[in-house]
């Protein structure tokens, strides 16, 4: 239950966070990504402040044996670069330009009201169970 | 404040995010990850994703009330662009592991291998669906 209510609080800083960046105006978004055109660099800044952050304390959390409200790390070890990963990769940087929205953007923007976040996220839902059905033809090591 | 310092204000509290994430509960912050897993719910294993994702709503509320600008919507893009490109994320964040928080933020702080191509791909073929749809399409 501490870990749910944790999550909660991290999902409402996450989403100021993303709010405040830029990343919840799709045509920000696609600005960000017009290198060729009138580039708008500044959702750079996104990133950096967000890795500058995790990058340490990520290292020093791994320092305990376990996390505070969970018996084990959770984090993924997986090494193997896989064909999925790559096409899956290509396949999201895709839609993502194509529309000016990533996953948590769009959720976040379900609280604004308007009707094209919703329309993505049910999108987003159709693609995520579209993979399951490919999955069962075509089982790839993801 | 300017663009880029907002861009790294809010950058700075998703970092700080995902970091009281790992550090209480030891979990990677993929959104898609969560999202996909609500999907096939495993006992003891959805509720924390169920609170995160109204979390990340109900501060899309409070954004909603205190900063509505955030919400500013002037692409262009029409419907059937925007259902196609929702099929597309949802699909490819599922097959390639992870979105921009799994692989753009938390894989890249841990400079794991998978999570750098993973960001360099989808960035780069962003990149590339922007430039077509204007330059070769016409569009915006």
């Amino acid at each position: 239950m501490k870990s749910a209510i944790t999550a909660f609080w991290v999902g409402v800083l996450f989403a100021f966070g993303l709010g405040l960046s830029g990343m919840t105006q799709p045509q920000k978004v696609i600005g960000f990504l017009d290198v060729f055109g009138a580039w708008d660099p500044s959702l750079l800044f996104v990133m950096i402040g967000a890795v500058g952050i995790h990058f340490f304390a990520y290292r020093w959390s791994l320092k305990r044996a376990s996390p505070l409200f969970s018996a084990k790390w959770h984090v993924p070890t997986k090494q193997e670069v896989t064909s999925s990963l790559m096409v899956g990769s290509v396949v999201f940087g895709m839609g993502w330009g194509l529309a000016g929205y990533c996953p948590g953007p769009a959720v976040v923007s379900l609280a604004s009201l308007q009707t094209k976040p919703l329309v993505f996220v049910i999108s987003m839902v159709g693609g995520m169970y579209l993979y399951r059905l490919f999955d069962r033809f075509f089982p790839l090591a993801r | 404040m300017n663009d880029w310092m907002l861009s790294l204000f809010g950058g700075l509290c998703i970092g700080f995010a995902v970091s009281l994430m790992l550090f209480f509960n030891g979990r990677v912050t993929g959104i898609s990850g969560i999202l996909n897993g609500v999907l096939s719910p495993q006992k003891g294993d959805t509720l924390w994703r169920v609170l995160f994702l109204m979390g990340l709503i109900v501060g899309g509320l409070f954004l909603k009330m205190g900063s509505p600008q955030s919400f500013t919507d002037t692409s262009t893009r029409t419907w059937t662009q925007v259902i196609v490109a929702g099929v597309l994320v949802g699909f490819g964040t599922v097959m390639g592991s992870g979105c921009t928080s799994g692989h753009g933020v938390c894989g890249m702080s841990r400079l794991s291998m998978r999570s750098i191509l993973a960001t360099a791909a989808f960035i780069g073929a962003g990149m590339f669906v922007v430039w077509f749809l204007r330059s070769v399409l016409g569009g915006v």
